[in-house]
């Protein structure tokens, strides 16, 4: 099976590797050239082909893990080993997810909650842009914030529920200050250690071209900080939705946590199942858009995707 | 391009400076003149790089007097251009009313035009330390300091390099400090050559050798032979370079 493809493939391969058989048919370098580097070149044809790499697509192999689970869950719940009040089969979730959005439910519940997650973050990114800026840009403001925020970071913010009830009731305040609390402590500790870390040696070689204070910030500073603050909006991004799946556990009148609550009662884990998946999979979706900012904002790095997360 | 006339460029006296207890200049006296091509060799650490920043004004804890053109540029060790901004655009960068055709004349005049609207990082080392040199010449500068720039890269590229300072140099007409510790490049290049040792100028050559400069020349040879001598390289001298200055 191999002897064709690799008499094909070594045929396809000497432009490449044509240069060291050439001295050996120094007469007439281009006509000979291709026999000579069919010869020359079949070890190394047969070298590469015994590890064919693609027998399956990668995208396949990393498929069939998720998708085997699917359908073990979906056979588990179809020969009734798992009873629906325990989970749903994934069939039903997915009629359901069809009826709620017919109803209109769904949407409207995405709805309320991406308002109170888009409310949120801007809060809690605006909030941590002031405070990471004020810190890494003045000594003053370094003293004064980071310290707090490093007080402040200590309490975990979950905790703060009970608290948030009292001071803003149970309607939508609390909820969207839960969402602004765990927004802003990942924005603004990779803000400021953006701008902290930015190259002693740029800055001076800034300075050595004629930039002030102002033009150092604008093309020093704020451009190293910029990969960091990336990075913290995927933290901040994800926490937004992580702060909403608690605070919706609270009093919620709409929304997704809602529909959730409402299922719990009703022991409607069909429900229960297609809003924790719509929450993951607009989690995904905020996720990416990060991504594609970044890959346009970051153009000028070899390898963004590297960084992880 | 010695001199034409006696004005100076440069005119440094009793300068200190002291980091903590340790004292790395200790009254040190240099002179450039205008359009004069000085380099400094010394053993790392003997504040070769420390003078060349205070020259450049990013050192001011100093003491002594200190006389210094106003426009002053500097092409650093490394080349430090900004990651995140196009090659012409770090050029022009901190220039008021520079754009990239200017960039580009200056790139050209470098040898690097074609890559103008390239990321730095796409950029080879030798590419990268033209670019550093374009910007710094982009500000047309009276003194250009330049910090070791060819200490990183390779020897063909290094040579290459080498010829483009003595070409912009020429066609400039400014007056360079370079700090190497390159004996062979110091005396390919300059005019005079100075010693560095225990925070002064131990020892200063004129190179009188027409250019462009023969390596295998006996003369060159000669020079190379003492300035290695004054640097300690070879270990007859070690003592020998104790305050008197002489000039060959």
């Amino acid at each position: 099976m191999p002897s064709p493809h690799s008499s094909v493939s070594g045929a396809a391969p000497p432009p490449s590797t044509s240069a060291p058989p050439r001295p050996g048919a120094a007469k007439d370098p281009t006509p000979p050239a291709k026999p000579a580097a069919a010869r020359t070149s079949r070890p190394t044809a047969t070298r590469t082909r015994p590890r064919p790499r693609l027998r399956v697509p990668r995208g396949v192999r990393r498929a069939s893990g998720p998708v085997g689970l699917l359908l073990i869950w979906y056979l588990a719940a179809a020969t009734g080993v798992l009873p629906e009040t325990v989970l749903a089969s994934p069939v039903d979730v997915v009629r359901r997810g069809a009826d709620l959005i017919g109803t209109g439910e769904l949407t409207e519940a995405i709805a309320a909650s991406g308002r109170r997650a888009a409310i949120g973050f801007l809060i809690g990114a605006a909030v941590a842009l002031t405070l990471s800026l004020t810190a890494g840009l003045f000594r003053l403001g370094e003293d004064v914030i980071d310290a707090s925020m490093g007080m402040f970071r200590a309490i975990p913010w979950v905790g703060l529920i009970p608290l948030f009830i009292v001071w803003f009731g149970i309607d939508e305040t609390p909820k969207i200050a839960l969402v602004a609390l765990g927004v802003t402590y990942p924005l603004y500790f990779n803000i400021y250690g953006g701008i902290r870390s930015a190259d002693a040696q740029l800055i001076e070689a800034g300075r050595m071209v004629g930039l002030g204070r102002i033009g150092l910030i604008r093309y020093v500073i704020l451009p190293s900080a910029l990969p960091g603050a990336l990075v913290g909006l995927r933290y901040a991004l994800s926490t937004a939705w992580l702060a909403l799946v608690f605070a919706e556990q609270v009093n919620a009148d709409a929304g997704i946590g809602y529909l959730m609550s409402n299922a719990q009662q009703y022991f409607q884990t069909d429900v229960i199942v297609l809003c924790l998946a719509v929450y993951a999979v607009l989690g995904l979706l905020c996720d990416f858009a990060v991504r594609l900012l970044s890959r346009r904002l970051l153009d000028w790095r070899a390898s963004f995707e590297g960084e992880g997360a | 391009m010695t001199a034409v006339n006696g004005t100076n460029s440069v005119e440094v006296h009793g300068l200190t400076r002291a980091f903590g207890d340790k004292t790395v200049l200790d009254g040190l006296d240099i002179t450039i003149r205008e359009g004069e091509f000085v380099a400094l060799l010394g053993q790392s650490g003997c504040g070769k790089s420390t003078l060349l920043r205070i020259l450049a004004g990013l050192d001011g804890e100093t003491e002594g007097e200190m006389a210094v053109p106003r426009r002053r540029s500097v092409a650093f060790q490394s080349p430090r251009l900004m990651p995140w901004l196009r090659v012409w655009h770090n050029v022009v960068l901190g220039l008021s009313g520079g754009d990239r055709a200017l960039a580009e004349r200056y790139l050209a005049e470098v040898g690097i035009e074609e890559y103008a609207g390239a990321w730095p990082r796409t950029l080879s080392g030798g590419q990268a330390q033209r670019v550093s040199l374009a910007r710094a010449l982009v500000h047309e500068p009276e003194l250009l300091l330049l910090d070791e720039p060819f200490g990183a890269l390779d020897a063909l590229t290094r040579g290459k390099a080498q010829r483009l300072v003595a070409d912009l140099w020429q066609r400039h007409g400014c007056s360079i400090l370079l700090v190497t510790h390159d004996v062979e490049e110091a005396l390919l290049l300059a005019d005079r050559v100075l010693v560095m040792d225990d925070g002064r100028i131990a020892y200063e050559a004129e190179v009188g050798l027409r250019r462009p400069r023969d390596l295998g020349s006996p003369d060159f040879v000669a020079l190379r032979g003492e300035l290695l001598r004054r640097l300690g390289v070879d270990d007859a001298s070690a003592p020998s370079h104790h305050r008197e200055e002489v000039t060959a």
